[in-house]
């Protein structure tokens, strides 16, 4: 996955964030691994209730209780995450490690100027004056594509249009030029045209700056034009990864390949869809052994053990009965 | 793979001459109106007006029999306003809503109750929409109860074979909708416009909220029903993929009014609007890898004060200084195909 040689801007090894509820405990993210290098885009594909947001939460130390990481390591340029205190993190989050949300709203403060919120987000990590954080921030807007900076500096959340706070949120993300950032869902709520413009930014971006990107989405299109691997996940773990090109050509996993056909344009018009029977199982009473056996016309006897993840040639499927790139042909 | 029963060409054209429900000329104004405060400051000689959306300007729609209609644009374009006109829960503010060749607004009460009823509304959001101290055997059947279709002691078998009939356990017809998910709550919604034998439905983003995999249930549900109902779908939505696959024919607005419609097949293969264009362009796809994005320029204008002449010319790369000063109008440029644009002029 990793081109070998260049060391991975950050690497998750077997992560386990649990919620400890009064009805159970939810494994929202149950032994999750991947790593991402500089330049490098990574999509982390899932429906909802897969714990991909979760496991962006995760590597920003966000999860709140009754959440806790349990177990694993979440590795910056092979500094732990995990050992930082509250102290350390402050100096981590916003400054080599950005989020950007799926409602900008979450970002932005409603009461403060996006000029007030970007020079503090800039002096608190760097000692620089308060004329030379503005110019800062002024190059920022103008990087994401913001006409006329200076007004927007001066304009509060509520004065700019969704695809617009989004930008500034993108915007105060690159302030101190981080080296990773973690999307979720950026763009799910925009419209198509305005997508495309924030698409194109952020590749450019990442392309520029050499900022590791792990974009977390539900929508395979965007990972297929935007990341270089990918990974699937289902009720907590990592089904399949491995490079785009290979994982949308050609699934392994049943369900990768169930969720491709369930894609309209893959169709012919008027056909009827392939579609996955079924729905996600609750996290709280997962079945033993592979989560998705339920729906799955593969499924045996041998599924009620939890298949580890087999590496063939450079890409890693969690299943018994994968299917055979011959079969993934005649679905492409 | 099982082929559903495309509308043939000839069929389409046939039902546009006569269609199911035809809107004309149709538009719809919302007037915020001045409160006391601004009306006395307007009196004193302020410059205050009455704001003013065009949510819907001008605009033709007709539906054939057994015809899915597919309506697209961006948020603000006045699709969902254009959406509730069409299903009637909405006056338009001026034009005209015929129900099978008759003015709606000619029509006596139980006319008026009988189209009402044959056009039903599917909503986007499951969670919103049903009534959360309901129970599904209440929610999928009060209306035919109270409309005469069953009676009450009829009701619960009545229910129980709309419940097969989308795909849910009859069993379940006790329970609470909260007590269901997102793509059982869909199919709820469903069973309830279903439940008074509409022959129109208007979906409204009605799969928009779902994953992906339960929205691939949803559309072949709908697909089914076409085909077993004879129903006319008008299919609301921002999802160009989707559409594509439903609709025979695709209509899309930009900002209150149809930029462009005709045959689903040729307006994907060969857009003619600047705006269908860059729509189709941008879309992601899964067979455009690590593509380069490239934008058109600006956002969608604010429709409280939309810019002269063509909507669209502020982002358009065709912009010519005759689209600043009118209005282009929506014209035919092959059979069944029309487009709103002066590019089309002289050719």
């Amino acid at each position: 996955m990793l081109s070998p040689g260049a060391p991975p801007t950050l690497a998750v090894e077997d992560l386990r964030t649990h919620f400890f509820t009064r009805a159970g405990v939810v494994k929202a993210v149950d032994g999750v691994s991947f790593a991402v290098g500089p330049g490098k885009v990574l999509g982390l594909v899932g429906e909802s209730g897969s714990g991909k947001s979760v496991t962006g939460f995760s590597i920003l130390g966000l999860v709140d209780p009754p959440g806790r990481i349990v177990s694993g390591r979440i590795l910056l340029h092979g500094e732990d995450l995990r050992r930082l205190d509250a102290r350390g993190w402050r100096a981590v989050r916003g400054n080599r490690v950005a989020m950007v949300f799926q409602d900008p709203m979450m970002t932005l403060n409603p009461v403060l100027r996006v000029e007030t919120q970007m020079v503090e987000a800039i002096r608190a990590h760097r000692d620089v004056s308060r004329a030379a954080a503005r110019d800062e921030a002024r190059a920022a807007l103008a990087t994401v594509g913001i006409p006329s900076p200076d007004e927007r500096l001066r304009a509060y959340p509520h004065q700019l249009s969704g695809g617009m706070r989004q930008r500034v949120a993108i915007a105060i993300a690159l302030l101190n030029q981080p080296a990773l950032i973690v999307a979720d869902e950026p763009t799910t709520a925009l419209d198509v045209t305005i997508q495309a413009q924030i698409l194109a930014e952020v590749q450019r971006l990442c392309r520029e700056r050499r900022m590791a990107l792990v974009w977390i989405t539900h929508d395979l299109a965007v990972v297929a034009g935007l990341a270089d691997d990918v990974c699937v996940m289902y009720a907590g773990r990592i089904v399949e990864q491995g490079a785009v090109d290979a994982v949308l050509d050609a699934p392994l996993h049943p369900y990768t390949a169930g969720l491709l056909d369930s894609v309209p344009s893959r169709h012919a018009r008027g056909e009827l869809l392939r579609q996955i029977p079924g729905t996600t199982p609750s996290l709280l009473d997962l079945p033993p052994g592979c989560a998705f056996r339920g729906r799955c016309e593969r499924a045996t006897e041998a599924c009620r053990v939890t298949p580890d993840p087999t590496v063939v040639e450079g890409r890693a499927v969690r299943c018994f009965h994968p299917l055979q790139p011959a079969t993934a042909d005649r679905r492409a | 793979m099982t082929q559903l029963p495309q509308v043939r060409a000839s069929d389409a054209t046939a039902a546009v001459d006569r269609p199911l429900l035809d809107l004309r000329g149709v538009s719809k104004r919302f007037v915020k109106r001045l409160d006391l405060a601004a009306r006395v400051v307007r009196a004193a000689g302020a410059a205050v007006r009455e704001e003013v959306v065009h949510a819907v300007d001008d605009v033709d729609l007709a539906v054939g029999h057994g015809e899915v209609v597919g309506l697209v644009g961006e948020s603000g374009c006045g699709k969902s306003t254009l959406g509730r006109i069409a299903a009637g829960l909405l006056a338009p503010s001026a034009g005209e809503r015929a129900w099978k060749g008759r003015a709606t607004s000619a029509m006596d009460r139980g006319e008026q109750r009988a189209t009402q009823l044959a056009v039903q509304m599917i909503f986007q959001d499951p969670y919103a929409s049903l009534n959360p101290r309901m129970r599904v055997e209440d929610i999928v059947g009060e209306a035919p109860v109270v409309h005469g279709l069953v009676t009450r002691a009829g009701q619960r078998d009545y229910v129980a074979a709309l419940l097969g009939r989308v795909g849910l356990d009859a069993s379940l017809m006790r329970r609470f909708p909260h007590q269901f998910s997102g793509g059982q709550r869909a199919r709820i919604g469903i069973a309830r416009a279903l439940a008074v034998k509409p022959e129109l439905l208007v979906c409204d983003e009605a799969v928009a909220a779902l994953d992906v995999s339960i929205q691939a249930q949803v559309l072949n549900l709908f697909a089914r029903l076409r085909e077993e109902l004879g129903l006319t779908y008008l299919f609301i939505s921002h999802d160009l993929g989707v559409v594509r696959h439903l609709s025979d024919r695709v209509v899309i607005m930009y900002l209150g009014r149809v930029v462009e419609s005709g045959p689903t097949g040729s307006l994907f293969d060969a857009p003619n609007h600047p705006y269908t264009q860059a729509l189709l362009a941008e879309i992601p796809r899964l067979d455009a890898r690590k593509r380069s994005f490239v934008a058109i320029r600006g956002e969608i204008p604010s429709p409280l004060a939309p810019p002269p002449g063509c909507h669209f010319h502020p982002r358009c790369p065709h912009a010519m200084a005759r689209c600043r000063e009118a209005r282009p109008p929506l014209r035919e440029i092959a059979p069944g195909r029309l487009s709103a644009c002066f590019r089309n002029d002289g050719r």
